[in-house]
């Protein structure tokens, strides 16, 4: 029978094949063995502080908030985190984890790249072995987070098959595992795949929302009224939204990637344009044809690139508890200049789909009413790939 | 309606796979006589998904091909009941992902499966704790959902073989499909704790590639699939294939039967 924890609400499940299920299941005794126990909280809590620079700030976005005239803009600085951005938190974790499970070797898929550098930085840290997979395209538009990586001492596999973006880099990194279990732990980077994934990565994000209650309380000796953060598998989205889920009168937005528009063929609006299917190990909502086919999908941000989402948002969807809406690639770049220059802040062009909608809310919310926007990574990356966006000729 | 027991009463059954619709369905119809003639016990016929996660390079290619000539399930069933009503005889399987059935709905699957005389199906990525919500469904239709136990199953094997039906697909191999110069796993002890369990027949799939590798194994098990050197002729020769599949399938019986 399908393990009632693996489940959000039909969501969810652990639809991999018989030759993964021990190292799933082995994995999830660790981690219940792990998650309350003193002294490895102790040991995640003292990386957190001392090498991944948390507490991360919550910033009164001042000149944003007169500018849009409404309500008033917190940014989460999970892009002042080492390496960069909120994958850290994850990898920690799970790295901590893998180690006391006598797991040697760490692999990863990437979009971004994000996520491949902070598994190839902790790897270097616990001294282990580590393998990112990474579409070829994606290798393409983010060439410097490839040779961070390298740099670091990983293997990045340039993966060359479907659409040679994350999708496919998840697709590999799956075949690697399923021939190496036994010293490998396969880390994945967002709130997706088979359970306990979706639930070991949210708990390890959940740090945000904690940290966000904590620092609204002392700022504003309140809850704000809104937390949004974009959504590409979900992490940062479900990091940010765990610990208000219960507190029913904090609205939670996930911004998902809409690319050239909903109503085109090129995005990756999953909420908006997807239907219920079975994949990557979960039942969730994807992007697919009407032969249950996986869609092909667009954005411009490689992080937010991904034909599914984490199937815990797909319960928050379903149940009305957050609300997910499309923001396009013109609204994402024009919101990542936008915070360049009004807070002199550069976000990665991930976590500028938030902006764009903190942008739209904003002016239509009273001045009394608070937003948080969960800056989820910065956007020295994106410099290079925006500037030829828009026109320029500027290769890294 | 043809029945999954009876795969394993000529002796050692020889299971051959073909991914349909790669260079074409006529091609893979044709393929499917080609095998009957040449004295295969069972056809898996792989229905191709855009991202097939537990397949080798060979698989993964010919899915692709497929898939870009406009390959669909209900052509895939379309073509196996233009099959029939021509002949076709031998068991039959299909052997598929999770979202492109539950997509085609579930119910409507099983029914064409019965509808074109398909007696199995196999899933790999459905494994014992979600089988049930298809399972339950393919089995009152008759059909058999494959039980899979692989290298890394130990403690799970008399579990899963104990609600399996049809036969075991024993994996012989970790990590994906394709053809493998070594099989390592000692796949005598796995169909020893197969045996213990229940009398079922197993069959041992995933790196087996020649005749040679296929009476090694035979002798450990109640049959033998073969699928990526099957497929890697067909993208060889693709719609001149026919004869090479023939005698490819010829061989392995008769390598399996000695």
């Amino acid at each position: 029978m399908s393990n009632p924890k693996s489940r959000f609400g039909i969501h969810g499940g652990q639809y991999v094949p018989e030759t993964l299920m021990n190292a799933i299941i082995e994995l999830e005794s660790a981690y219940n063995k792990y998650k309350d126990d003193p002294q490895f909280n102790a040991e995640l809590t003292d990386l957190l502080n001392n090498y991944a620079n948390r507490p991360s700030l919550l910033y009164y976005a001042e000149n944003m908030t007169k500018n849009l005239g409404g309500a008033k803009i917190y940014l989460k600085r999970e892009d002042l985190n080492h390496t960069g951005s909120h994958k850290l938190n994850n990898v920690l974790g799970q790295a901590l984890l893998a180690k006391k499970m006598g797991k040697t070797r760490l692999i990863a898929e990437t979009g971004a790249g994000q996520h491949g550098v902070a598994t190839a930085t902790i790897a270097a840290l616990f001294g282990m072995e580590c393998e990112i997979f990474m579409g070829e395209e994606d290798t393409k538009r983010q060439a410097l987070n490839v040779y961070r990586m390298k740099l670091l001492g990983a293997k990045v596999n340039s993966i060359k098959d479907g659409t040679r973006t994350l999708k496919d880099a998840v697709n590999s990194a799956m075949r690697d595992w399923a021939s190496r279990v036994e010293d490998t732990h396969y880390l994945i980077g967002s709130t997706m795949g088979p359970y306990p994934f979706p639930t070991i990565v949210r708990d390890f994000q959940s740090v945000i929302s904690k940290e966000i209650k904590q620092q609204m309380m002392e700022k504003e000796g309140r809850l704000p009224d809104v937390v949004m953060a974009c959504v590409g598998g979900g992490s940062n989205a479900m990091g940010a939204f765990y610990n208000f889920i219960e507190d029913t009168s904090v609205r939670l937005i996930g911004c998902e990637a809409a690319g050239k528009g909903i109503d085109t063929d090129l995005t990756a609006a999953t909420m908006s344009t997807g239907r219920v299917g079975i994949f990557h190990g979960m039942k969730s909502y994807f992007c697919q044809d009407e032969n249950g086919q996986i869609a092909p999908v667009y954005s411009i941000s490689a992080g937010l690139d991904y034909p599914g989402v984490g199937p815990e948002h797909s319960y928050l969807k379903d149940i009305g508890r957050a609300e997910y809406v499309a923001i396009t690639d013109d609204e994402a770049v024009n919101a990542f200049e936008y915070l360049s220059r009004m807070e002199g802040i550069i976000p990665a062009i991930e976590s500028s789909h938030a902006v764009a909608y903190a942008m739209k809310l904003a002016p239509t919310l009273d001045k009394d009413k608070i937003i948080v926007v969960n800056l989820s990574g910065r956007g020295d990356k994106d410099v290079a790939a925006i500037a030829r966006y828009k026109g320029e000729d500027l290769y890294e | 309606m043809s029945n999954v027991q009876d795969v394993f009463n000529h002796g050692k059954a020889f299971i051959p796979f073909v991914t349909a619709g790669d260079f074409g369905l006529d091609l893979t119809e044709s393929l499917l006589f080609a095998i009957q003639e040449n004295g295969a016990d069972l056809i898996e016929i792989g229905i191709p998904f855009s991202d097939p996660t537990a397949e080798g390079p060979v698989i993964q290619d010919a899915s692709e091909r497929a898939l870009k000539l406009g390959t669909t399930p209900s052509k895939i069933i379309e073509m196996v009941k233009h099959a029939r009503t021509n002949g076709l005889t031998i068991p039959l399987a299909f052997m598929t992902y999770a979202n492109p059935v539950f997509n085609f709905g579930i119910e409507n699957f099983a029914k064409e499966c019965v509808a074109c005389d398909v007696c199995a199906v196999i899933i790999p990525e459905v494994p014992f704790e979600e089988k049930h919500e298809m399972s339950d469904i393919f089995e009152s239709y008759g059909i058999s959902m494959i039980s899979l136990i692989a290298p890394t199953s130990h403690d799970r094997i008399k579990m899963i073989v104990s609600e399996a039906t049809g036969f075991i697909y024993c994996v012989s191999s970790m990590g994906v499909t394709g053809m493998r110069n070594k099989i390592t796993t000692n796949v005598g002890e796995m169909v020893n704790l197969v045996k213990q369990t229940k009398d079922i027949p197993c069959a041992i799939g995933f790196g087996v590639s020649t005749p040679e590798q296929a009476k090694e194994m035979a002798q450990y098990a109640d049959g033998v699939i073969i699928g990526s050197a099957i497929v890697n002729i067909v993208a060889q020769h693709g719609k001149d294939s026919i004869p090479y599949v023939s005698d490819f399938v010829k061989a392995v019986k008769m390598a399996i039967t000695d």
